[in-house]
């Protein structure tokens, strides 16, 4: 049997989440004319959220073999022409399945 | 302001359908990981933001790493201090309590058709809002469904579920692709991310991969606007 995690954890760790989340949602709001609209500031922020959703999939993909880095790259393709988020992770589910079933 | 409302709502109504769909996916994988529908139901309300939501579940370990997640979450949501901040327009002369209980149900799917909204005149904290609940409602409907789809798989390797991580976080990333100025901050990313998970215990590769990635993109930013400076 899986060990079950600590409910206070549970509720601590979805606190903190929420926490942070809404002081960057908030503050936002009321620091916007402080944070710089233009230049370099600007440019790491507008990077950011595809640099750091990268960053949480690359070492994956670079452990998944020949297949799991197919799936990615049709993935990333799919994504790419048709802009529909849901239907380019089934293209790459489906091609990891299709391999493990036959492969 | 009740007719803002629920324009806002029905204008939100096309990507609902799409959060609802990778909601489900969420669900799928958190039913994996032993969450209870309770929790992910609380997750939802209180966090509300999709990519970070999916980050958590990953890391979602026994013993549970709080300070790990709660960095990691914070990382991914900086967006929201921009995102936050371009919806000043739309916030002018509301009072303080206005924009604190307003701002709670902001995620990037009511924002962007919000923006789009203001570009045109229409948009009002209620239609953010209206926009807000609609995407809130799908998120919580879609989630769920895939938790008791999720339970009642046995077998997650046959359906490749475990690879269902990875192919939704290249399909958002490359959702944000902005075309041939993303190539060298997205490779050093890459590059910073595989090594520093070598090196590494932990998450941190995230942070490294992604601050460093967004930095090599300022920095050959700045380079370029000196050099049309320059030219002028």
């Amino acid at each position: 049997m899986q060990i079950m995690n600590n409910n206070t954890t549970v509720i601590l760790v979805i606190i903190c989440s929420a926490l942070v989340t809404y002081a960057l949602r908030i503050g936002g709001l009321l620091l916007a004319e402080r944070l710089p609209s233009s230049g370099r500031f600007k440019v790491f922020m507008d990077a950011l959220p595809g640099t750091l959703l990268l960053s949480l999939i690359a070492p994956g993909i670079a452990a998944s073999g020949f297949w799991g880095g197919f799936a990615a790259f049709c993935t990333a393709g799919c994504t790419y022409k048709t802009g529909n988020v849901f239907m380019s992770m089934l293209v790459g589910v489906g091609i990891v399945a299709i391999s493990r079933h036959f492969f | 302001m009740e007719k803002n409302f629920t324009s806002g709502f029905i204008a939100n109504l096309p990507v609902a359908a799409s959060v609802a769909a990778y909601g489900s996916v969420l669900g799928v994988l958190a039913a994996q990981k032993m969450l209870l529908w309770t929790e992910l139901l609380f997750m939802n309300l209180s966090v509300f933001a999709g990519s970070a939501q999916f980050v958590m579940v990953d890391m979602w370990n026994p013993p549970l790493p709080v300070l790990e997640i709660t960095m990691a979450v914070l990382v991914i949501n900086l967006r929201y201090l921009l995102i936050g901040a371009s919806l000043r327009p739309i916030f002018l002369e509301k009072s303080l309590w206005h924009k604190f209980t307003m701002m709670h149900l902001v995620a990037d799917e009511n924002w962007a058709v919000t923006m789009a909204a203001h570009r045109k005149g229409k948009a009002t904290t209620y239609y953010l809002f209206g926009g807000g609940v609609c995407v809130l409602s799908a998120w919580c409907g879609g989630t769920l469904l895939g938790h008791r789809l999720g339970a009642a798989i046995s077998n997650p390797e046959a359906y490749a579920l475990d690879f269902a991580f990875i192919a939704v976080f290249t399909a958002l990333a490359f959702s944000l692709w902005q075309g041939k100025k993303n190539i060298i901050p997205w490779l050093a990313a890459a590059v910073f991310a595989i090594s520093a998970e070598h090196l590494l215990s932990g998450k941190w590769y995230v942070l490294i991969g992604g601050v460093g990635g967004a930095m090599i993109a300022a920095l050959s930013a700045g380079q370029e606007n000196e050099q049309i400076a320059n030219n002028e």
